[in-house]
């Protein structure tokens, strides 16, 4: 290996960039110099259109200047190349700059190819390819009420997509009889066309544009070569693209016929010192217009500057995506070209989709595939066919819906050389390779491999093949809290008792490693205090162990602005109260929400503005309603035989009684309760944690239910049970839930991880078969107490209430919270909307007016 | 270099944060008493969650490193290198602090500044 070798690459898109990133890892030494004729260096192409969903161009950039100068790469922007002398090999720059190589590697990718329109270069005509195209595309928009776009192929369709999303009427022409007519075929792309119109986007096939002049209602009129016409504001070239070759025309290198500098499987171009890669290579005749044979093709060429072996043999050109929102997945010979092949087709008008196979003769092997409508079944398909697998007896199975005869092949199904990653050529093999390394969950794995972090169209195959990979090894399930405790939470709730240790640096120093903790211990071990002590959470020594949820009483929206939730216990509330909450929400400017659990959110609320809401809430005889907390929130009611004709008990009233028992009882998780007042169940009890249904003789109690991410029905635990025993036991149930259960369990969970299940935990509660009743009863009673409203509590200590400054040295408002109205309420403002309202108030001149601004918020 | 008094040490919390704003920038202040340099100070706006935060997030140590952990997202941002130990790329703006007779002093532009990926 040469130890110093000058390698020189132009052009920086994403093949080039990582190309040296590549070269880096394998020679430390080389002396690597960039020319990049863009101002922006490398950025994600791939994610484009995101730029309309908000993303800025440094979400996109792949590197930044400083990130080089780590790799020690010398990176030159703005710097067109003109001339290369391969005989001194030097290469000119427009500027007349030289630079000396040993090596040149070109990755100068392709550009848009327009098709020779008669006016077709006029203002609002215009290519999507860069970011600078999308901020044309943006401004012309903005002037424009249509849009056609040129060329129905997948770069044609996401441009189409944006152009919708920019609020334009969106047409597509397409010379072609269908749309997709590389990927897809005739009834794959009519139905694509079916569904891409029912969202809107009108799509005229068979279309040969001929020329483009003025308009008559809109700015363009487009004369199609059958006489026919269309008229819109904005023209959208997507017709392909074409290798930009120009510097291999300059340095006399071989082209190919129709453009493309010429590669062998080295990437060597026809002078063996200059390497072609990307898009602007041809190799076999082919150009490949993605991202994973570019990525391929740099990796080749980094492996034959460093001395390695590695040759570039063709790529799969198989793609899955999502045009418009609709799926599409092409795969191998999608067109059955292969001689005697056989087809087998799914079509499924009720679903609108369309999936089709292509097999070999004997029909044991995928040749390709096209699916429209539902790609589910792509990544099986496609591991089918790369790597040759024999298929199952029925391929049919293969793309019929939810068949029971479809061979799983997810992870451990697959042989070690099947490529999971594409775009960073990583196979099973690697994947098993990071595990065995030590990499033990799925972040490790996309870290150490890089797989899923191209494209991501593989990311729910990594992750069956990591899961399948780590569960075969039987990974080792510790209960440990986190890297400062080497205890359960169950341990740590024994230790706080018997020890009488009352704050978490007296556990920490006795039980504990380090001298800080992290976000794991602090709020579960806060937790445990607050269970068996109950003392203010927002006392010195405790303030720094909640979560910002606990620490300010209230629930931290995505834009950092609070939401606030006064208790109403059992859903009852006065008109008066009712008004109230109106006022406050009115006065604050709050957005209001009524919940599932029968209460009120009033969201939008400023860090410092909670005090002075809750101010108001508590004089007018509200209390927190915990909705911040690891703790009861609400006890939801039906209105019982006070009012409904077929209620058997007051359940309204019961539900408010037992609400105000347990409010505030903090626990490893937040737990919920309901009361119905008859068998009809009118309050969905059974779907919580604690359910109570009327029965003509008493209670019923149900435990252990939930609702959300993995509903689970609560379990029938005592039947007939008069009111005195049915809150002992809940008493009971939920003491011993908060001593036994892991942090962050919900009471489902727990009770399925109970050895000995529902029985078991009736004959503690019941039978007292532990002897620890008289105790869990005790406990709870201190808790019932002691308890207080931390709103109260807070409102009035100064020093708690200090807390509540969003700058300790300014009363300036958090100038990143801004809304906007929708249907008559605030909602957060956007990113977009966010920078339009910052501009509008950066062109107010006077500093005072600003500050004033301010102070009416604050 | 020029500093910048936010206020006092009372001002402050234990074991946890604040924020000032400091020449228009928001900067979350963290105070630890326990250890040597007692108080940080990196900025408040979070990338990933896009809001302005970090001051009300949970302050641990992860494997040495005294971090915060976004009260957002629970990504962990180092308090002295302002590093997002879950985003490589990411690196948020540190700036010098310290306290001197009771004064909570921050210098007036980051000491650290990386771009955000």
């Amino acid at each position: 290996m040469q130890t110093s070798q000058k390698i020189l690459i132009i052009g920086n898109g994403m093949v080039g960039h990582h190309f040296v990133e590549q070269m880096r890892q394998s020679d430390d030494k080389a002396n690597i110099t960039v020319l990049c004729g863009e101002a922006n260096l490398a950025y994600d192409r791939v994610y484009l259109s995101s730029v309309f969903d908000g993303k800025t161009a440094a979400d996109l950039a792949l590197t930044t200047l400083e990130n080089y100068q780590q790799l020690n790469v010398n990176v030159h922007t703005q710097q067109w190349v003109e001339g290369i002398d391969r005989v001194s090999k030097v290469v000119t720059t427009q500027t007349g700059d030289q630079y000396p190589y040993d090596k040149l590697v070109l990755a100068t990718g392709s550009f848009p190819f327009v098709p020779p329109i008669k006016g077709n270069d006029q203002p609002h005509c215009l290519v999507y390819r860069t970011l600078e195209d999308l901020e044309q595309i943006k401004a012309s928009a903005a002037a424009s009420k249509s849009g056609v776009v040129i060329g129905g192929g997948l770069l044609g369709l996401e441009a189409a997509n944006a152009i919708k999303q920019l609020g334009l009427d969106t047409h597509v022409v397409e010379f072609a009889p269908q749309l997709m007519a590389v990927q897809l075929d005739e009834q794959g792309g009519t139905l694509l066309k079916n569904k891409i119109e029912k969202l809107g986007v009108t799509v005229h096939t068979s279309k040969a544009t001929s020329e483009i002049v003025k308009g008559e209602s809109s700015r363009f009129k487009l004369n199609f070569s059958d006489g026919t016409f269309l008229e819109t504001d904005l023209i959208l070239f997507s017709a392909g693209i074409r290798p930009y070759d120009q510097l291999g025309k300059v340095a006399e290198l071989e082209l190919g016929e129709r453009g493309g500098i010429i590669i062998n499987n080295r990437c060597q171009t026809s002078d063996p010192d200059i390497l072609a890669i990307g898009e602007c290579a041809l190799w076999d005749k082919k150009l490949f217009g993605l991202v994973a044979p570019g990525y391929n093709m740099a990796r080749v060429a980094a492996s034959q500057l460093s001395g390695g072996e590695l040759e570039f043999s063709g790529a799969d050109m198989s793609t899955k995506l999502k045009l418009l929102g609709v799926e599409v997945g092409s795969i191998g010979d999608a067109h059955a070209k292969t001689p005697n092949c056989k087809e087998l087709i799914y079509q499924d008008p009720i679903r609108d989709c369309y999936k089709k196979i292509i097999l070999n003769e004997t029909g044991d092997k995928l040749l390709g595939a096209v699916l429209v409508g539902d790609t589910r079944d792509y990544d099986t398909l496609l591991q089918y066919m790369l790597n040759d697998m024999d298929l199952p007896e029925h391929p049919e199975c293969l793309i019929l819906p939810d068949s029971a005869g479809a061979p799983s092949l997810a992870g451990s199904a697959l042989p070690d050389t099947a490529t999971i990653c594409s775009c960073h050529n990583v196979s099973k093999g690697d994947i098993v390779g990071a595990i065995d390394g030590g990499s033990c969950d799925l972040a490790a794995v996309k870290s150490c491999t890089k797989a899923a972090s191209g494209c991501g169209g593989c990311a729910a195959l990594l992750k069956s093949v990591v899961d399948a990979e780590l569960a075969s090894r039987g990974v080792e399930v510790n209960n440990h809290v986190c890297e400062h405790f080497a205890y359960s939470r169950q341990e740590l709730l024994h230790m706080v008792k018997v020890e009488s240790i009352k704050t978490f640096d007296d556990l920490l120093a006795k039980h504990g490693s380090g001298h800080h903790g992290c976000e794991i211990c602090k709020p579960a071990i806060a937790s445990i205090l607050a269970s068996t002590w109950n003392d203010f959470i927002l006392e010195p020594a405790h303030v720094g162990l909640q979560d910002t949820n606990d620490t300010y009483l209230a629930n931290m929206q995505k834009d950092g602005s609070y939401s606030v939730v006064p208790r109403i216990a059992g859903g009852e509330i006065t008109p008066d109260k009712l008004i109230v909450i109106g006022q406050v929400a009115k006065d604050f400017n709050l957005y209001c929400k009524v919940t599932g659990g029968q209460r009120i959110d009033l969201f939008g609320a400023r860090l410092e503005e909670l005090p002075v809401i809750w101010g108001r809430l508590i004089e007018a005889g509200f209390e927190t309603g915990h909705a911040y907390g690891k703790s009861l929130r609400t006890v939801k009611s039906c209105v019982g035989s006070t009012w409904c004709r077929y209620g058997v008990q007051d359940s309204v009233g019961h539900a408010i009684d037992i609400e105000n028992r347990y409010k505030g009882l903090r626990s490893p998780h937040k737990f919920k309760m309901a009361v119905s007042g008859c068998t009809r169940e009118c309050a969905e009890a059974q779907s919580k944690d604690i359910g109570i249904i009327a029965t003509e003789n008493g209670w019923n109690l149900y435990v252990c239910g939930n609702g959300g991410m993995r509903p689970r029905h609560a379990d029938l635990f005592a039947t007939d049970l008069d009111t005195p025993t049915l809150i002992k036991y809940i008493d009971r149930v939920l003491m011993f839930y908060i001593k036994t259960a892991d942090k962050l369990q919900r009471t489902s969970v727990w009770m399925e991880n109970l050895e000995g299940g529902l029985d078991y935990l009736k004959s503690v509660v019941i039978d007292d078969s532990l002897g620890i009743c008289q105790e869990l009863e005790e406990q709870m009673e201190l808790i019932t107490q002691t308890y207080a409203c931390e709103w109260k509590k807070a409102v009035e200590s100064p020093e708690a209430s200090k807390r509540f400054r969003q700058f300790v040295n300014s009363p300036n408002p958090d100038d990143n919270i801004l809304f906007v109205q929708e249907r008559n309420q605030i909602r957060p403002a956007t990113d977009v909307e966010k920078r339009e309202q910052k501009m509008t108030q950066n062109r107010i001149p006077v500093m005072e007016l600003e500050e004033e601004q301010a102070d009416v918020l604050a | 270099m020029s500093w910048h008094n936010i206020g006092t040490i009372d001002d402050l919390v234990a074991n946890s944060g604040v924020c000032a704003l400091v020449n228009n920038q928001q900067v979350a202040i963290f105070y630890l008493p326990q250890s040597k340099e007692s108080v940080f100070a990196i900025s408040n706006f979070d990338p990933i969650g896009k809001a302005n935060v970090l001051s009300r997030g949970i302050i641990g140590s992860i494997e040495g490193k005294l971090v915060v952990a976004s009260p957002l997202y629970k990504q962990h941002f180092c308090l002295a290198t302002g590093e997002c130990l879950e985003v490589e790329a990411i690196h948020l703006p540190v700036f010098d602090a310290k306290i001197q007779d009771g004064n909570v002093l921050i210098s007036a532009e980051p000491k650290i500044i990386k771009a955000v990926a």
